[in-house]
């Protein structure tokens, strides 16, 4: 019978690079950037670092294949590293396959880090991929967003609800996203945007327009984990603890077999099962302070509010217009503006989604502090909606 | 002539697409005035994703509609167009049509006769053979912007099959000239017809030539002109099917029109679409002339039997055409014909290399929209897979299925959006996720949609198109795509808004 990772794992140190349009810098210098802040965030030296994992995505217009990359950018002294990619949940696995090697005792202290450059190909949105697979002799390859916009259509036909009141909860979701990103300073978007503005964007995939789509920009960030017992020693008396990492991935039934919907993401509602049994939750709605989800597209969040079992089926769109998950509601969904403002450099996202409840859960957050931060919950989803992988985290102290 | 084989079925395609003249003469009038004169109707004009072999493929479709594929022994493709010049176009079409691997198939070429030429070839064919014939033709000829072909000209395929039961007309007799008479040419390699002064086409060739071989034919039947009811002369000549019923002595009454007003001159498949049209209209008794002219002439005389009253093919030439729209979009024909480069931005340079191998390990199954019952579960899915995607299946063994072809069913959308990103040719991609009866549900791209068509719940039927088109190595992969059934649900949404 497997005991989880529940307090097993503390993460002593965090770094994240400024997200945006680098042109400034590439991938090595992004890497480094969350690296340098992290090591010093954990007071710890590069030699003390066991093995580590290294997310990253998109190789063509990236670092390319294997670990080496990070190995050569952080000079890490041949130790274990294993280069993970998960689509957009690569950041989260990075951070699980270094918390299971510390849970495990093979490790004392293990580095995860993730990094995208995106902004390399001299145009928006994701890099284009090169077809020739099995699937590319029958399936239609759209955009993301055009994966992502047939939810909002589903989710209206399953709820038998207009589609003017799911654009306005989708709305909803850009406009507290952009509040919230003016007071993150590492975001790409610091900018806030009217409801108005939202509402009439050029279209990108029907529903969706541009609002409703997240950023596209370049960044990294880092986790440097450890046991808690470790972390003791080193002065760190309540480190922030990782109370579960779950992971959930498509066997491809929602696409072939007759029983899906379309209207949610099967892959979430089962990570998160697993993680709040995982972590001990027993009520998300009363016990999660904060939330931090993947808003690749604005729909994406509000069908995530119910797969999470937080909104009842069919009430994210009310949660959502009331205010629930705004910076000042129950639960705050992205206070730090999310992939809306920091956009998604894929291998970077989920650790730094897990970076901003580490820094709430210590009282480090500035501006965006919310008060009495007890459980954080990270999402991630890798992807299109019919085909999956979903990373839920939930991090909080340690005892709690 | 062999009198046990005739034709048992006949279809014809039309591309949705019309474009109305009047947009041709706008936009190249300051080159020549004279084409004011010819803006009348509307030409058909194939989407990027459709070509002489999809369309042959879809008007085979419409002749067969249910009947049996493995009583089909032989397909021939007649194209002057055709996709690939060493790859058997035949070959595809007979996968599309989910034919089994022991059929004759050959693609018949060379001239604007090739339509009649492979209705001869396939007699023949059919004549030696178990099963029946599929005669095929589709033809999308490319034209200069500002010439009268562009005007004349439009795409579309017919289809006949030949066989020994439920004959619904019997070939009296043929006759066939062969003179190296150019009217017009078109080198190998090159885009574009080279034509000489249509004058000397009507009188020297036209009216010469035809008539020495209806002569011929008439003689062979022991029949004359006035014996002839129907009169199937394609041309892309106005009024040249008057001039030489006149000349010949059929009546006026006899004659088919050229559908010039919808369509346009389909080349090497324009006799064939007439026929089609033709044969929807016979009744029984009536002796159809057909007449092809190019290179010479071939004439056969065919006879419509008492099984013609029987008989309806899925839609047929009338309805293809009754489901046209006209449009303006004069740059979205030249792009979709190649005559112009559209600024598709970077998202559009990609690799799009097709693995010839894996094309083959697959190619049964995508070319025939074949999916597979699972033998255990007796869930249907497509693809098929090595283990079955049915909850409760075994994982301990590897899964064997009975085929389920999906291409004829039709199936209803579960999720779909309008895509504006991605890079497509003819934007938005529209793509979503559809749900068969039976089971299968496929991820698919939906095509010839009006605004607002595709909608969850709406009826979407399947047609054989390009997938994807490798712009460096020039290959073309095929699939099936999904279009809104007409009448259905999501026309009634787009008539609503």
């Amino acid at each position: 019978m497997s005991t989880g990772i529940r307090d097993k794992v503390a993460i002593i140190g965090m770094g994240c690079s400024q997200f945006g349009e680098r042109w400034d810098v590439g991938s090595d210098e992004l890497m480094v950037e969350a690296f340098v802040e992290a090591l010093g965030d954990a007071g710890i030296t590069r030699d003390e670092i066991d093995a580590a994992w290294f997310g990253v995505s998109c190789d063509p217009i990236n670092v390319g294949n294997s670990s080496v990359p990070l190995a050569v950018a952080l000079r890490l002294p041949n130790i274990p590293v294993t280069r993970v990619e998960n689509m957009c949940a690569t950041g989260t696995e990075a951070l699980r396959g270094a918390a299971y090697a510390v849970a495990s005792g093979a490790c004392d202290i293990a580095l995860a880090l993730g990094v995208e450059k995106l902004k390399d190909t001299g145009y928006g949105g994701l890099p284009v991929r090169t077809k020739g697979l099995f699937n590319d002799l029958w399936m239609p390859y759209g955009s993301a967003p055009g994966t992502f916009a047939q939810l909002a259509g589903a989710y209206a036909a399953a709820h038998d609800m207009p589609m003017a009141d799911v654009k306005r909860a989708m709305a909803h979701v850009s406009w507290k996203s952009h509040e919230n990103g003016v007071k993150s300073p590492k975001a790409h978007l610091r900018k806030a945007v009217s409801m108005e503005t939202i509402l009439n964007a050029p279209m990108i995939a029907e529903p969706l327009g541009l609002f409703d789509c997240c950023g596209v920009s370049d960044g990294a960030a880092c986790a440097i984990v450890t046991t808690p017992e470790i972390a003791r020693s080193m002065g760190k008396n309540s480190p922030v603890t990782i109370k579960s990492l779950q992971i959930s991935v498509s066997n491809g039934q929602e696409s072939s077999y007759n029983e899906w919907d379309g209207s949610y993401v099967v892959n979430t509602r089962k990570a998160s099962g697993r993680a709040y049994a995982e972590a001990g939750i027993k009520d998300p709605r009363r016990e999660l302070s904060l939330i931090e989800v993947h808003d690749c597209f604005s729909v994406t969040e509000m069908v995530t509010m119910e797969d999470l079992g937080i909104s009842s089926p069919g009430k994210a769109p009310r949660d959502i217009l009331d205010g629930f998950y705004d910076a000042d509601g129950k639960i705050p969904c992205q206070i730090d503006g999310g992939l809306k403002c920091f956009g998604h450099p894929i291998g970077a996202s989920g650790l730094r989604m897990a970076y901003e409840m580490y820094l709430q859960l210590q009282d480090r957050a500035g501006e965006r502090q919310r008060a009495d931060v007890r459980f954080g919950l990270t999402h991630n989803l890798g992807g299109t909606p019919i085909n999956n992988v979903a990373c839920v985290g939930i991090f909080g102290r340690l005892g709690d | 002539m062999s009198q046990d084989v005739g034709i048992v079925a006949y279809g014809a395609y039309v591309p949705q697409l019309r474009l109305r003249r009047s947009a041709i003469v706008a936009a190249n009038s300051w080159v020549n005035p004279g084409l004011k004169a010819q803006g009348k109707g509307e030409r058909a004009f194939a989407s990027w994703d459709e070509d002489a072999v999809t369309m042959a493929v879809e008007a085979a479709r419409d002749a067969l509609g249910e009947f049996p594929r493995g009583g089909i022994s032989g397909v021939v493709f007649a194209s002057t167009t055709a996709p690939f010049a060493d790859r058997l176009n035949a070959g595809i079409v007979a996968g599309a049509l989910g034919l089994g691997d022991d059929v004759t198939a050959f693609d018949v070429s060379g001239s604007m006769r090739a339509g009649t030429s492979a209705l001869i070839a396939g007699l023949g064919l059919a004549a030696t053979s178990e099963g029946a014939v599929v005669v095929a033709a589709g033809e999308r000829r490319r034209s200069k912007p500002g010439s009268a072909q562009e005007l004349g000209n439009g795409d579309a395929g017919a289809a006949l099959v030949l066989g020994r039961e439920n004959i619904l007309a019997r070939v009296v007799a043929r006759y066939s000239v062969t003179r190296d008479f150019v009217d017009h040419f078109r080198a190998a390699g090159e885009a574009y017809d080279y034509g000489w002064e249509e004058r000397w086409v009507r009188e020297e060739g036209y009216l010469k030539l035809v008539p020495e071989a209806v002569r011929g034919v008439l003689a062979k039947a022991q029949l004359s002109a006035r014996d002839i009811s129907t009169l199937v002369l394609p041309s892309p000549l106005a009024k040249i099917e008057q001039a030489v019923a006149k000349k010949l002595g059929i009546a006026e009454s006899a004659i088919v029109d050229g559908l010039s007003a919808q369509l346009g001159y389909s080349g090497a498949a324009h006799g064939l679409v007439m026929l089609a049209g033709a044969l929807e209209k016979a009744r029984p008794g009536e002796r159809i002339l057909v007449v092809n002219f190019a290179n010479g002439c071939d004439a056969l005389i065919l006879e419509a039997t008492p099984a013609i009253a029987d008989f309806a093919p899925r839609r047929g030439l009338s309805g293809w055409l009754a489901v046209g729209k006209p449009v303006d979009d004069y740059m979205r024909f030249l792009s979709y014909n190649g005559e112009v480069g559209m600024e598709w931005g970077a998202r559009a340079e990609f690799g799009n290399k097709y693995a010839l191998t894996m094309e083959y390990r697959f190619s049964r199954d995508m070319l025939g929209f074949i999916g597979g019952r699972d033998k255990a579960t007796r869930v249907v899915q497509f693809p098929k897979t090595p283990l079955a995607v049915a909850p409760g299946a075994a994982a301990d063994r590897v899964a064997s299925y009975e085929d389920v072809p999906l291409a004829n069913l039709r199936a209803r959308v579960i999720a779909c959006t309008a895509d504006w990103l991605t890079y497509h040719p003819s934007p938005p991609f529209y793509f979503g996720l559809v749900q068969f009866d039976n089971g299968a549900r496929v991820q698919m791209e939906f095509v010839d949609v009006a605004a607002g068509s595709v909608a969850i719940g709406a009826t979407v039927e399947m047609l054989f198109r390009i997938k994807e088109i490798d712009n460096v190595r020039h290959y073309r992969h095929y699939f099936w795509k999904a279009t809104p059934v007409a009448g259905g649900a999501a026309q009634q949404l787009e008539a609503a808004q």
